[in-house]
This record gives C-alpha cells, structure tokens and sequence, in this order.
C-alpha cells in the first residue's frame, strides 16, 4: 500500500469565534480520487483553503510525500504541485481565457511575455476538455457563460503537471455533457498518479467516481472510508446526521450546533 | 457582437480562433476616443487652416502637455488597479523643491544658474528619489495598512504641498541651471523635437511596454480585475501595489524635474489641478475607474483631447472657458460609454 501524498492530521481553523474545523484528518492518495461531501456550511471549501494556503490552520499537521510542510501561500502550495479549482472560481473577469490560465505563471521572461506559446497551451487544453462553444481564447471572461467559466477554471488548474488537484463542487454549472467530461477528466487525472479531491453534492457523480469518501458533518470529519464499502444511503445518512450505524460520531450529537 | 468567428473544421469539429483585429478595435474604447481626437484635429484644421495644422502649434501642444502625460502614464497603472491617486501634482511640486535646493546648496553663494552638469545629475536624482518617496508612502499605506487610495492620497496632497512649501518659506525657488533650462527645457534634437518631448515620449513608451508586455504589467490588470484571485493565483498583491505606487510617485518625480526645466521656477501654485487633469486623461482615453481595464495609448490620446481643445479654441477665437466645458462634457461622455459597454457585457 502506498502512502498519501497529502495528509491533514488534527487540523483545527477558526474564524474569530466561529469554529470551523475541529481536529479534521484527512488523506489525499496518489492516483485516486477522494470525494469530500458534507452538507452546506460543513466546512469543505474551508479545508481545501487551508490545504491551499488561502488560510492558515491554526493547528494541525500538514504533511507531503510524508515530510511535514508549511503552505502560508498559494505559491507555497503550487511549488508543491498543488492545484485548485475555487467553489467561487477566482478568475480575473478582465482578462482573457489565456491571461486567466496562465496568471501568476506566465511564460516568457519577466520583461517579454510568450503569448504565442501560452495561447497555444490554453487551446489545447481547453481542446482536450471538449470546449466547442467558446469562440476565442482571447475572450474576456466576464463574456463567458457560467459554465464556460467553471471549464476555464478547470482547465487554468489541470494546465500544469501537479501532483494533488483539489476541485470544489466544480460541475455545478455544468451541463450534461461538460459534467461528463469533467467526470471523465477526474478520473483522467487519477489515472496518471495524480491525487484528486473531488467535492460534489451529487451522490451519483460521488459514487461514480471516488474510490475513497470523507465525510464532513459540522467541521468534523466523520468518516473516511473506501466507496464499494458504503452505500449511497449510509453517506447521505453520515452528511445529514454525522452517523450512520457503526460509522461516524460514535454518540448522537445533542441538538444543540 | 453578431460575427460569429468559430467555424467548423473539415471533421466537423470547431476550432477555437483569434478574435480578428476589427473586432478587437471596435470593441476597444480607445478606438473612439482616438476617433474623437482626430475629428478635432481635423474640425480645427479647417477652422484655421493656416494657424492650425503647422509645426509651430504642434511644437507648443506638445510641450505644454509633456508634464501633464508622464502624470498621465503613471496615474493610468494606478487607476487600472482599481485606485487612483490625487497626491501626483503635489509630488511633483514638492520633486522639484528638494530638487532645486539640492541644486542651490551645492552652487556658490547658493545660486544654481550658472551649475554644471555634476550638480544637474544630483538634482535629478534628488527630483527622482523625492517622488518616489512620497509614491512609496502611499502605496505602503494603500497596500499594507489598507487605507483607502482616495483617502491616502488625499493626505499626501496636503502634506507633499506642505513640506514643499515648508522647504523654503512657501515661495518658489527661481535659480533653476540655465544650462538645464537650455537642453532640457527649451533644447531640440533631430531638427526642430523639444527635448521635453522627446524625454516624455520614451517615458510613455516604456511604460507601455511594461504595462502590455510584461508580467508586471498583467499583474496590474489582474490586481485591478480581481484582487482576490489574484493573491491566489500566487501574485504578491501587497507588493505589487506598492510597486505602482511607488512607480507614480517615481514618475511625478520626473515630471517635477521636468517642470523645473520648463519654467525655470518650483511653481508652487501652479499644479493645484494636475491630478484631475491626469484622472481626466485617464479616463477618457478609456481607463475604467473600476479597475482592470486600460491602455497607455488611451492615456496619450486622452491628454490631448483637453490641449487640442484649448489650443483650438484660442486659434479660433472661442473663449477659454469654453474648453473647460467641452473637456467636461468629453469626460463624462467617455465614463457613459465605458458604463454601457459594462452593461452590455453584463448582459451577455
Ligand atoms: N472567511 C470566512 N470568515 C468567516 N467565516 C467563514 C469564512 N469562510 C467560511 N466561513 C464559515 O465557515 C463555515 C464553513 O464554510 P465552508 O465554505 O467551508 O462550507 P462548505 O462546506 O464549503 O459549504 P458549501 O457546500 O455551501 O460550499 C460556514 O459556517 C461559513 O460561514
Ligand atoms: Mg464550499
């Protein structure tokens, strides 16, 4: 058996007085991929902050490869090979698809940028994603639909040869057909070593596509478990009540949040 | 848009293509306003067609704007990061104060006329270093304590003026080197360019170079666009603001130098409207006060709307004030159509 590539061991994050992330563990396994669901509010998009040096946690171990690191930015994490798609997707409206794609990592020298190069990157990519409706890579993004944005999204992380790709909720724009691709590109990205975070609400894409599920119930993480062990009624029972039979808290939790 | 660029390939599979040129400039503000400058240039050469249109005129309008543009230039970087920065005249002022006393107090019986070159280069550095001081202040203030721009830069009008009026006594210093006044003032090369021009014109060149092929440069569009996606796409925000910054106060330093070598003088009270003259610019030459959006050429043409106007009407015969009102009536033109075209995109 392997090692995870990313390990989170009693990460703890609040904001102010409201307490986020209450001592989560949590494994990120190369070439597989790991789907992270847990109701509104859980605390999934905060984790992957955490993991992306967006936040960071006010206790707790972050481990890569099994060395102890710290992400304070999202440099740190990029230098490590950590890529993110954001829930709100962070994309810069005036800029075009390959000014996006390539922000903070453009090619060329400082001083004279490779926009012939990075514009045929950013076709290629998009290609591979199957984008047929956007009509130039020179499009400002403000100008794109929703989902075409959460493609150019995608595509801005899978752009680089990384090692974790953590993706939040990135096909709830998405039609039929894209959320396929995308599907079909999560387990892609497994398949060449990658380890994939994949948080979703939709169970049948969760079940589809995970090998691995982690629960977050209130900040807490409740369950990690592989997916041919669980069924879908278990999990929608682990996000919604924190337990499930022997699985999750090991008490009911009061009424009281 | 109506043009539909993609196209199906013989597979039957689009193709992603380049948007052509003609859409790119229709679509561009800086299209129309470029459009706008040259139909008064045009209007007023029929006007007056033996005053107008003559090397003379072009001479004059476009020394009497060189200061005015290398404001310009800067205050553009700062606006396309979604700030603005109304302390630049007074930088400027106070630039070339520290600027001529340097230069007086290492002449004899402290009169810098007759300096030498030796003196003149410290004075320009002195201008430099001045400008970008207050440029560094207020971009650390913006960027780092996270005090509003507007605010920021208010309070360093205020008290750039006052430390240059305090440096001596609140009157202007008037012992500028007559051999700076003769080169870089009043001096031509290449038969018959002001040297102010010319030193105004390479400073416009290189910052549009920096702002539009750089990486510097694309990162003050993203910081404009949205900061937050910005930071984490691992741009250091902080420092890169400052670094605009920095970079306004560094050209309003220029232009102080300049200034001095124009009029031979610190000329205090003569800059109290360089910073809404530089906003103006900007913002017509279709620089978006919301950030993000903006070109270097925008600002030219945007400088010389107001001096075409003026100089126009003085050849023609119409009142000044009437410039003032033209050029108010353009600036708000200009913002309307930057509006509509958010609003048409929005819509998209
Ligand atoms: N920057 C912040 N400041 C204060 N509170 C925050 C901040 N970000 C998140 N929170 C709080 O943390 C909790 C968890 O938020 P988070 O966005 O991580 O949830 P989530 O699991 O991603 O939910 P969703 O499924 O709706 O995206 C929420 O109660 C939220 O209000
Ligand atoms: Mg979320």
């Amino acid at each position: 058996m392997s090692e995870p590539i990313l390990r989170l061991t009693g990460v703890n994050k609040s904001f102010g007085p409201v307490h986020v992330l209450h001592d989560v563990d949590f494994a990120v396994w190369p070439g597989e991929v790991t789907a992270l669901v847990g109701d509104n509010g859980a605390g999934k998009s905060t984790l992957v902050k955490s993991v992306a040096g967006i936040h960071t946690a006010d206790s707790g171990l972050i481990e890569f490869r099994g060395k102890p690191v710290t992400v304070h930015s999202p440099r740190d994490a990029a230098d490590l090979g950590i890529e993110v798609v954001y829930q709100d997707l962070a994309l810069a409206d005036n800029l075009d698809i390959v000014q996006n794609m390539f922000l903070g990592r453009e090619r060329g020298t400082p001083w004279l940028l490779d926009e012939a190069s990075m514009e045929q990157a950013a076709r290629e990519t998009l290609a591979s994603l199957s984008v047929r409706t956007v009509k130039s890579v020179r499009t400002p993004v403000s100008a794109l639909s929703g989902g075409q944005r959460q493609t150019v999204a995608i595509a801005k992380a899978v752009l680089w040869d990384s090692n974790v790709v953590l993706l939040d909720e990135p096909t709830a724009a998405l039609g039929v057909a894209q959320t396929r691709q995308v599907l079909d590109l999560v387990r892609r990205l497994a398949e060449q070593g990658i380890g994939v975070v994949l948080i979703s609400h939709n169970m049948a894409d969760v079940f589809e596509v995970a090998d691995r599920i982690a629960v977050l119930y209130l900040g807490r993480m409740v369950a990690e478990v592989p997916t041919d062990e669980v069924t879908h009624s278990q999990v929608v029972e682990l996000i919604t009540a924190g337990r499930s039979g022997d699985l999750g808290l090991a008490r009911p939790e009061s009424a009281a949040i | 848009m109506t043009t539909d660029e993609s196209t199906v390939d013989t597979n039957g599979v689009h193709t992603i293509e380049r948007q052509s040129l003609r859409t790119r400039l229709l679509t561009a503000n800086t299209f129309w306003i470029g459009l706008v400058l040259l139909g008064l240039v045009i209007v007023f050469s029929v006007l007056a067609p033996d005053a107008f249109p003559t090397v003379f005129t072009a001479q004059t309008l476009l020394i009497e704007t060189a200061v005015l543009l290398v404001l310009a230039v800067g205050m553009t970087f700062v606006i396309i990061t979604g700030g603005i920065d109304l302390s630049v005249g007074s930088v400027l002022i106070f630039a070339g104060m520290v600027s001529a006393k340097t230069m007086e107090a290492m002449s004899p019986n402290g009169n810098a006329l007759n300096a030498g070159w030796d003196v003149i280069l410290v004075g320009l550095v002195v201008a430099i270093a001045g400008g970008t001081a207050w440029g560094f202040l207020n971009g650390f203030l913006i960027a780092v304590a996270k005090i509003p721009p507007l605010i920021v830069t208010l309070g360093t009008l205020g008290a750039a003026l006052g430390a240059a009026s305090l440096i001596n006594n609140g009157s202007d210093i008037r012992t500028v080197p007559t051999e700076l006044r003769n080169t870089l003032g009043y001096g031509t090369s290449f038969g018959g360019i002001p040297n102010l021009v010319l030193v105004a014109v390479v400073i416009t060149a290189v910052a549009a170079w920096l702002l539009h092929t750089t990486r510097f440069g694309r990162h003050t569009y993203a910081v404009g666009s949205n900061a937050e996606a910005a930071r984490r796409s691992g741009i250091g925000v902080t420092r890169h603001l400052t670094l605009v910054y920095l970079l306004t106060g560094l050209l309003a330093g220029v232009a102080g130098f300049m200034s001095l070598a124009y009029y031979g003088s610190t000329t205090i009270s003569a800059h109290a409207t360089d910073n809404l003259n530089a906003i103006a610019a900007v913002v017509m030459g279709g620089t978006s006060l919301f950030g993000g959006i903006g070109s270097v050429l925008g600002t030219v043409i945007g400088v010389f709307i107001p001096a075409v106007l003026k100089k126009g009407f003085n050849i023609v015969g119409v009142q000044d004030f009437w410039q003032m009102i033209a050029v108010g009536a353009v600036l708000i033109a200009a913002v309307w159509f930057d509006q509509q075209r958010r609003r048409a995109r929005n819509r998209l």
